[in-house]
């Protein structure tokens, strides 16, 4: 069974404690806030005011520049204001608040359930359908998808990856998607197909998750799906991360930056975001909600669910049947990569897969001791790197270094962290090693 | 509200690996090797591994407490694999006032000098029994004394090298369960391998020092055997292989992760370079047995090795 050539870890997958609560569709909120920026890139420019009144579906921001992402109202009522508020870290920005009245649809929005598979459209105008949905990476790293699939002049996508890997302990959005919404994932597949006008497609989804697998492969040969594949890979983390899925899959290694995917032919698209694209291009539905895990060893209840961008976190949390006592981590996304949440007033946006609690034995970080130069660190490493060494260096603020021993090839998996034996905090250096390293090397690019 | 919040920068979740439990595990690895080694050599062994290992974690204590007037490490239990392994290499009936001063001199120069666990370049235990093999080199080889009259007063390798007996002559498989004179925890060469199997399903250590180093020591001698005409090709080897601190060495001491090269090819490179030199210094030199100066010399050049031995980054060719 396949899987990425170097390094990697083995969390307890704890999927467990959600993986069979069916996706559920959660009660609207009266209340959302539409920060403006939900992607990579620049943030899109508010086209409302305060006042207006907006429908479910309704474009409120534009996208400013070609990386950057439009953004829908995900309900109808009245723009309430437009101003800085804090997000889920704590850092002000620019959100776009609306309050509800109602749930009336734009009219051109299907909102049929029947599955509607011929598309006939140019893959120009798949990808113009993609832009104006704002539909971004839905895995986490939110990168807008219609820059990925606008391949450069002079390349050629030759595989689709669909990432169905979901390595993140605890979640398990994307599998309910695969195992509830099969057939438009296949046809978002299909669609993506064409407007990258490749001939091979390839789910990539882990061994944990058999009955994923089992039922894709069912449905595609139902279903005739041409040139789409389910590949079975062997459980490892950070296999969801781009490069190393595609390792896995193709047995390429994208080079080092700035070498992008498409360098060695393929493109990677998450599986919720073919299923997001599916209903922008045949349903012309704007991406204004997706399926969020919440999950914890300690809450009442968890679910999957299907939750409209803006619904507060804190109501999230009290559907499952709020935070449990004493110290508690409430995590968006997941324990490996999920980002601490310090203000649950903040909205869910559009990259968030899960929303987990760790309590506070879970999550505590042991006491730092001495480096041992074990190298587990080294091997652990998907990326080929020396943490122990980058993570000292930026310690001793030893930027040029750092830069020479590639630190901004550093993915941030942390699994350098997860393997220390020390309780070294390796990946927190690592980070401020890569923010200077970068401050750096763009400064050096201004001189020239 | 019954509940606080707390945050913190990504990964939230750990391994659960800690310090501790890999010296726990070595500690637990020695053990059999202790057990054969009390069976053969008698109780006396056990006195000098407890005042070896006593007395290193009193000097880490005493020197972190009072020298540098920090927070004590001896939670960690380092210290106390340092002792196991310096006792290990220690003859039974040396003086307890050595073992002290070689505790000293291991704890002391060998590891709180460079600023304690990891930064020392040298592996501490070997430091503590190189300084004594130089210091006392007539307590250090008086094999002697509290040896059992089914063994002779002398170990294998110097008697072969003083020509005193032929490896031809030697029973191996009496050597594999013990029956033979040497330091406290080298004889016993099946409860070694045992400790070193447990150590690698632990993933302590990986293979490729052990293997690097025994690999290079049995094709050096298999060239030897074949250069004398081809009689020991299968002898020579597995003699070399279990005689002296071989297995020790190459098991429990040249994996010592502070003093060993970080990536697999580098540990390659190290493990070839102990295995040559402990041949050269077991045949040619001066000393019957080369394995700990041959450690301690790959010791002093894993820092070059670790310069010139990077990990393969990924996509690069």
């Amino acid at each position: 069974m396949r899987t990425f050539p170097i390094g990697g870890i083995h969390p307890s997958d704890n999927k467990k404690w959600s993986k069979d609560k069916a996706i559920e569709v959660m009660a609207l909120p009266d209340e959302v806030a539409i920060p403006m920026i939900q992607h990579i890139g620049a943030p899109a420019t508010p086209i409302v005011a305060k006042g207006d009144k907006v429908l479910t579906g309704q474009i409120i921001a534009q996208a400013t520049g070609f990386v950057s992402a439009n953004i829908h109202s995900p309900i109808s009522g009245v723009v309430k204001a437009i101003d800085e508020f804090a997000n889920g870290e704590g850092l002000y920005r620019q959100m776009i608040v609306i309050k509800r009245e109602g749930d009336e649809w734009v009219e051109s929005i299907d909102r049929s359930t029947e599955l509607k598979r011929e598309c006939k459209l140019s893959p120009a105008d798949i990808i113009s359908k993609i832009k104006d949905a704002g539909i971004v990476g839905m895995g986490g790293a939110t990168f807008p998808t219609h820059v990925k699939l606008t391949v450069p002049d002079g390349q050629k996508a030759e595989i689709l990856i669909i990432n169905g890997v979901e390595c993140e302990p605890y979640l398990t959005s994307d599998y309910r998607t695969m195992l509830e919404r099969g057939e438009e994932l296949l046809t978002g597949v299909e669609i993506l197909m064409r407007a990258l006008n490749v001939e091979r497609a390839v789910i990539g989804v882990e061994n944990n998750k058999p009955d994923a697998v089992a039922h894709l492969n069912d449905l595609i040969a139902k279903g005739n799906y041409r040139g789409i594949e389910v590949m079975a890979l062997k459980t490892r983390y950070p296999q969801g991360g781009e490069k190393q899925l595609i390792a896995a899959v193709t047995g390429r290694q994208v080079p080092p930056p700035p070498a992008l995917p498409i360098s060695v032919g393929a493109v990677v698209c998450n599986a919720s975001t073919s299923v997001a694209v599916y209903e922008a291009v045949q349903k012309n539905k704007p991406l204004i909600e997706r399926v969020v895990t919440i999950t914890g060893k300690q809450l009442k209840d968890t679910h999957n669910f299907l939750l409209r961008f803006g619904t507060p976190i804190k109501s999230v949390l009290d559907a499952a049947g709020g935070l449990p006592e004493g110290d508690v981590k409430v995590l968006n996304g997941g324990p490996m990569m999920g980002r601490s949440v310090v203000n649950l007033d903040a909205p869910v946006m559009k990259g968030c897969s899960g929303i987990t609690v760790l309590s506070g034995c879970e999550a505590s970080r042991g006491k730092e001791l001495a480096c041992i130069k074990c190298a587990k660190c080294v091997s652990a490493c998907p990326m080929g790197l020396e943490p122990y060494l980058i993570s000292k260096l930026s310690l001793r603020q030893l930027w040029d270094r750092a830069e020479e021993h590639k630190i901004m090839e550093c993915i941030e998996c942390g699994c350098c962290s997860y393997t220390c034996p020390s309780n070294l905090p390796l990946l927190d250096y690592i980070r401020i090693g890569k923010q200077t390293v970068m401050g750096n090397i763009r400064a050096r690019a201004m001189k020239k | 509200m019954a509940f606080r919040l707390f945050a913190a920068p990504s990964p939230h979740i750990h391994g659960g690996e800690s310090t501790r439990r890999i010296m726990g595990d070595v500690v637990l690895a020695l053990l059999p090797a202790l057990a054969v080694s009390t069976y053969v050599l008698g109780w006396r062994v056990l006195l000098t591994t407890a005042v070896a290992v006593l007395a290193c974690v009193l000097f880490e204590y005493l020197i972190q407490r009072f020298l540098f007037k920090r927070g004590t490490t001896i939670g960690d239990l380092s210290a106390v694999v340092t002792g196991v392994l310096l006792a290990f290499n220690l003859p039974v009936g040396i003086p307890w006032w050595i073992v002290v001063i070689g505790a000293l001199v291991a704890i002391g120069i060998g590891k709180m000098t460079f600023g304690g666990l990891g930064c020392n370049p040298f592996n501490p235990a070997l430091t503590g029994r190189i300084f004594l093999l130089i210091a006392y080199p007539v307590q250090m080889t008086d094999w002697t004394t509290n040896v059992p009259d089914a063994l002779s007063g002398s170990t294998l390798l110097a008697e072969v090298k003083a020509g005193v007996s032929g490896v031809a002559d030697i029973n191996l498989v009496e050597m594999l369960y013990g029956q033979m004179n040497g330091s406290l925890g080298e004889i016993g060469s099946l409860a070694l391998i045992l400790g070193g199997l447990y150590l690698l399903v632990r993933r302590v250590i990986t293979w490729h020092i052990p293997v690097a180093v025994l690999g290079t020591m049995a094709l050096f001698a298999l060239c030897v055997a074949l250069g004398d005409g081809g009689a020991m090709l299968y002898k020579l080897p597995l003699f070399h292989i279990l005689a002296g601190g071989a297995l020790l060495g190459a098991i429990f001491m040249a994996t010592d992760y502070s003093t060993s090269p970080m990536t697999h090819k580098g540990m390659i490179i190290y493990g070839v370079g102990i295995g040559l030199l402990t041949m050269i210094i077991r045949l040619w030199g001066a000393y019957p047995e080369g394995m700990s100066f041959a450690i301690f010399i790959m010791n002093a050049a894993t820092p070059l090795i670790n310069k010139y031995c990077r990990p393969k980054r990924f996509g690069v060719k």
